[in-house]
């Protein structure tokens, strides 16, 4: 037992000092900050994916042409989940074990943002839902945030909506089973709805990837409604309008967020004219913050005008390089706990203050179809 | 009363399209005695091909829309040749798992090349025939329900034609029976089998477009669920018998469309399926198929 050689000393000693200059050049070129979105940039919802990546993707170029973040530039790594259950939780699990990202920016059908929530809160990284707006995603724990409204509020104003603007009084209603987001919606819609004096008359259900909505909306259509609620997804939303009109049926047709998408005036055409939906934002709103993100996003993407899931992902990559900024680390608990305590961020889609149950209240704004544009009808502020 | 008439027709015309591609399962099975999986992805294409098609020819046209039509039933008809020549033929005195499971492998290679090609998001197929609605009272018809009905009973009552009525559906029938007994009497087993696929896509390929048709937005995972619901109808008739395959497809079609419209809409496919199992508890060898005794 004699105490170590100090031959052994004198060579790690040799090779710290080999190693310094190699550890200089490291310091020159600062590690970047990963951050991961998981998103659908193929498949039926492909145009959440593809907006709310736009979105984030000119966030991080912004940051990074200011000089990022904590003097170190922000790195983008997207996980392509194809439309399909079951995918959100592998993207997840690849983006924080393998390449280790700070936080998650994503989710956008709340179905998908509840599969990668509980891997997140397991992991300790905080994950910005983008436009997941059922109540449950961010009880799912203590590291999931959203950056839009919830549902319970988005019910609230489609309801008010078809009593005081369409002043209808009986609703029927189209829900897709297998959708979180549509459940939820269609249970606040008939809550806040009923207590309004008006009267959902019959709920017809369906499942995402189904096409055939003839029988539901003939079955409907005997019922003799004043319109017809379709609290879906824009690739369901599109056929429904269609084959409504082919049946006769002329109703007003309306639905929320989940409608927010260039492929529901493609696949809709003329059947979706004089349909309304809620959504964040409005790309026709004359406040400067809205129109200057439209003139980076138009000169970034050759002319293209962003949707609300666009400004959405953009606000939401954001909000999470504030919170970075404030915590001055990209450890997971202290980018959280900073997170936890924004207040009234300014963003596109509206200021950002997260309450206790780390939602947001923003604003939301019904538009309308109309000659194949989408308009503006009128802004409700919670 | 109308509610009723409305959702039989609306079943009708979803039925028929089932019905169609139910006859490209029930012949191969005939003549091969194997599940052709691949069936359902040739309905895709045959969409895609439509889609495709429907750019070159002016909107709204009834020759424009017969014309791709025609043009995607020739593409599909080529398209099983091949997969016969390439995938089927090479494994042909192999034990039928071999080739179910290389059918297996041939959808999903279409499925997943439709993908790259195609991409994965939806498209719109354009409105190739032209639009009319018909009111009939309460009862309203769309144009492309009819062209749908008509289509598909004239495309049947032509292959009932060519099966009974020509030398080469004698020679299929032949093969269906005994291929050992139709080779000694000079048929020439490939060229029949050949024909079979091809006329199976082709009618694969009218179903797929009047799908389209109807529920214009397409992707390449789209024959997935009529794939396996035309399955199903081919089995609900009698596997191998042609009339039975267009009475199991109208049938689950109208099922179908009533429980959708019920309250029960979310089961629709688990009753459809439980009406296949009790179907088949009585009558094993389904609605019009004969039980055959193997002979050892």
């Amino acid at each position: 037992m004699r105490p170590a050689p100090s031959g052994l000393t004198r060579s790690l000693t040799r090779c710290a000092l080999f190693f310094l200059p190699f550890a200089a050049a490291l310091a020159a070129a600062p590690e970047p900050i990963k951050v991961g979105q998981f998103a659908s940039l193929t498949g039926k919802e492909a145009s959440f994916g593809q907006a709310s990546r736009r979105g984030v993707v000119l966030a991080v170029e912004e940051l990074n042409a200011r000089g990022g973040l904590l003097g170190r530039p922000v790195e983008f790594l997207v996980e392509d989940i194809q439309s399909k259950s079951g995918e959100s939780a592998t993207a997840v699990k690849k983006l924080i074990a393998r390449d280790g990202v700070v936080a998650i920016v994503g989710g956008n059908a709340s179905t998908n943002a509840l599969e990668a929530a509980p891997i997140c809160q397991q992991a300790h990284v905080p994950m910005i839902a983008i436009s997941s707006t059922n109540p449950r995603v961010t009880a799912m724990g203590s590291y999931i945030f959203r950056a839009c409204f919830i549902d319970s509020f988005q019910g609230a104003v489609l309801a008010k909506f078809a009593r005081d603007h369409l002043h209808v009084q009986r609703v029927a209603l189209l829900t897709s089973m297998s959708a979180p987001y549509s459940v939820g919606l269609s249970r606040v819609f008939r809550e806040h709805f009923t207590a309004a004096g008006g009267e959902v008359i019959a709920e017809q259900k369906y499942s995402e990837g189904d096409k055939d909505f003839r029988a539901q909306l003939t079955a409907l259509k005997a019922l003799a409604p004043d319109a017809i609620a379709a609290t879906g997804y824009y690739t369901e939303a599109a056929l429904i309008c269609s084959q409504a009109r082919d049946l006769g049926i002329t109703l007003p047709i309306f639905g929320g967020d989940g409608w927010e998408a260039p492929q529901l005036l493609e696949l809709g055409g003329k059947a979706v004219e004089g349909s309304y939906y809620s959504t964040h934002y409005s790309a026709e709103s004359p406040a400067p913050e809205v129109r200057a993100f439209i003139a980076k996003f138009r000169a970034r993407y050759s002319g293209e005008t962003p949707d609300a899931v666009a400004a959405l992902g953009y606000d939401a990559m954001l909000l999470l390089a504030d919170a970075i900024t404030r915590a001055g680390t990209t450890a997971g608990p202290a980018v959280r706990n900073a997170l936890a305590t924004t207040k009234e961020f300014p963003g596109v889609t509206g200021h950002t203050t997260i309450d206790a149950e780390r939602n947001t209240s923003k604003p939301a704004i019904i538009v309308t179809v109309k000659n194949g544009r989408v308009q503006f009808v009128s802004a409700v502020t919670p | 009363m109308s509610e009723f008439l409305q959702q039989l027709l609306n079943g009708l015309s979803l039925g028929a399209i089932y019905a169609l591609i139910a006859l490209g399962y029930t012949m191969v099975y005939g003549v091969l005695r194997f599940i052709n999986f691949a069936h359902s992805d040739v309905f895709m294409v045959g969409a895609f091909i439509g889609y495709y098609m429907g750019k070159l020819v002016p909107e709204g046209t009834l020759w424009g829309g017969l014309a791709v039509l025609g043009a995607a039933m020739i593409g599909c008809a080529l398209l099983g040749m091949t997969i016969e020549r390439l995938a089927y033929r090479p494994l042909r005195s192999a034990p039928t798992l071999n080739v179910l499971i290389t059918a297996i492998g041939v959808s999903l290679l279409l499925e997943y090349t439709g993908q790259v090609f195609f991409g994965a998001a939806p498209r719109n197929f354009p409105a190739i025939f032209p639009v009319r609605n018909f009111s009939l009272g309460n009862v309203i018809i769309s144009s492309n329900q009819v062209i749908v009905i008509v289509v598909s009973v004239v495309l049947m009552v032509v292959l009932q034609l060519i099966v009974y009525r020509t030398k080469i559906g004698t020679a299929m029938r032949a093969v269906s029976l005994n291929p050992k007994a139709a080779i000694l009497m000079g048929v020439n087993n490939d060229v029949v089998i050949s024909f079979t696929f091809g006329l199976g896509s082709a009618l694969a390929a009218a179903g797929g477009i009047l799908y389209a048709l109807n529920y214009p937005s397409i992707d390449p995972l789209m024959g997935v669920m009529p794939g396996l619901k035309a399955f199903v109808a081919a089995i609900l008739g009698g596997i191998g018998n042609i009339p039975g395959a267009a009475l199991g497809g109208l049938i689950l079609g109208t099922v179908e469309t009533f429980v959708s419209g019920s309250q029960f809409s979310t089961y629709k496919d688990a009753i459809a399926f439980a009406i296949l199992i009790i179907i088949l508890l009585f009558r094993p060898a389904g609605l019009l198929g004969k039980f055959t005794v193997e002979k050892v």
